[in-house]
């Protein structure tokens, strides 16, 4: 490890992570976001979940490099433009989401959907008034794992010359300077870790019932195994 | 949209098929390195997997390492061993290996564990030896998320290899890292459609072996339920679950 090289470059440190922040935020918020919609709509029809779900699984597919190709191509923007970045990480990020969206949707309990309308809720109070926080955890979860793999995968974007972190690496290969690939995994590393730690606050606070739920939930699981094991 | 055209014709030119080291010589070789470390990461991962989903020991462990391993960016990894072991195949197979353990770990341990108790323990009942159990009745019931966890697998792998090229390795992604260096855009938008293409070949073949190797019960229980599969009760009659529950 150069500490000398990190101490007279931190200004460069700094505004990599700020780039690469620039451009993993957006696509986690628009996969989200998108998600919602299509997840519910999964959620409520089996042709749109069997579709929905088969396109997510398709674009999934597409590795990295070859999607940050295809992007440009097929939306019309010039290769070398940052914002391709942006698109295709939003793809994965949908692609991943929407599987998520529809077991939360799925998960929210038809007697508690029941007992909304049966009290009157309207299709849209019952949506933002029960459904969508119901599902929090379960979009919660999803949007985790979304969140590490979209700040992952954007290193890759250095390969078309769209600088973020991943630039380290790049650079790192051409110079044959090891302290800068390191520096890039470790920033990369911790900016994933602070992701999950700001949505998993997020999400705590958007479901204040769920603390004291787990731990009654927790007792009925662990007993599970001894009453098969009795019959 | 045209570029696409272009795209296709270049593949399809026959120049591109037979000079030197050729479309058919980069698959081949994206290929051969993909199936082998697959095939490591599968004799390392599989035992592991099935002894944890078995015991239920070490699944904190698991579960810490594949959220490890989403989070490593597989540039970084790849230039960090290449810069320490050199140009090389064998850099580029420890990162494919260290990169495929995970998900093949993690779909080995959610397979086995998702197989019911109560199946494990008739088995148990009916005199079964630990080791009968896992391979007669926890491996063939998980079957379908053990290939499912070697979908995952094979298509890390597959990308990374593309992302490999540019450090000095063949594969298809040469196309892709030449493009961009030439500003040829037509050999980029090549490449990118021959990764894909492989991809989806590749995923497309699992997915249907994936299907073909549902057990018949379990195929039978699973067609008159709604919402996702799930294939732990599947096996159980349909009295006794309900009886069960209440």
């Amino acid at each position: 490890m150069n500490w000398v090289w990190i101490g007279s470059n931190l200004g460069l440190i700094g505004g990599r992570i700020l780039e690469h922040l620039a451009l993993t935020a957006p696509p986690i918020v628009i996969g989200l976001v998108l998600s919602i919609p299509l997840g519910y709509a999964a959620s409520r029809s089996k042709v749109a979940r069997s579709i929905l779900l088969s396109v997510g699984g398709i674009l999934y597919t597409i590795p990295s490099i070859a999607l940050l190709v295809l992007v440009p191509v097929v939306v019309g923007s010039a290769i070398l433009d940052p914002l391709n970045l942006v698109r295709a990480l939003t793809v994965y990020a949908v692609a991943i989401m929407v599987r998520s969206a529809a077991d939360a949707f799925a998960s929210v309990p038809k007697d508690v959907i029941a007992s909304a309308t049966a009290i009157g809720y309207s299709r849209w109070q019952r949506f933002f008034g029960v459904e969508l926080p119901l599902a929090v955890p379960v979009l919660l979860a999803g949007i985790r794992v979304v969140s590490v793999s979209t700040v992952s995968i954007a290193s890759v974007g250095a390969l078309t010359g769209i600088d973020q972190l991943g630039s380290f690496f790049t650079d790192a290969f051409q110079r044959s300077f090891l302290t800068e690939a390191i520096v890039g995994i470790v920033a990369i590393l911790v900016l994933a870790a602070v992701y999950d730690v700001i949505l998993s606050r997020v999400g705590r606070a958007l479901t204040p019932w769920n603390r004291r739920q787990r731990e009654v939930m927790a007792s009925p699981r662990v007993s599970s195994a001894p009453i098969g094991g009795s019959l | 949209m045209n570029l696409f055209g272009d795209a296709l014709a270049w593949i399809f030119d026959p120049a591109h098929w037979s000079a030197g080291p050729d479309i058919s010589g980069h698959l081949l070789e994206h290929l051969g390195v993909s199936g082998l470390c697959v095939l490591i990461a599968v004799a390392i991962a599989l035992p592991i997997g099935v002894a944890i989903g078995h015991t239920g020991r070490g699944r904190g462990a698991a579960i810490l390492i594949s959220n490890i391993a989403r989070a490593l960016p597989t540039l970084g990894l790849l230039s960090i061993l290449i810069l320490l072991f050199g140009i090389g195949l064998l850099p580029i197979t420890v990162v494919l290996v260290v990169l495929a353990i995970p998900p093949m770990l993690a779909g080995a341990y959610a397979g086995i564990e998702s197989v019911d108790r109560q199946t494990i323990d008739a088995a148990r009942a009916l005199g079964m030896t630990e080791w009968q159990i896992i391979f007669r009745v926890e491996i063939p019931l998980a079957l379908p998320l053990l290939i499912g966890g070697l979908r995952a697998t094979a298509l890390q792998v597959i990308a990374t290899l593309g992302i490999a090229s540019a450090f000095a390795f063949g594969g298809l992604g040469i196309y892709v890292i030449n493009g961009l260096a030439q500003h040829d855009f037509v050999q980029l938008l090549a490449g990118a459609v021959l990764i894909t293409v492989l991809a989806l070949v590749v995923d497309g073949v699992l997915a249907a072996a994936q299907r073909v190797v549902v057990p018949r019960g379990v195929a039978l229980g699973r067609s008159d339920r709604n919402g996702p599969p799930q294939r732990a009760r599947a096996t159980r009659p349909r009295a006794l679950q309900e009886g069960m529950q209440s």
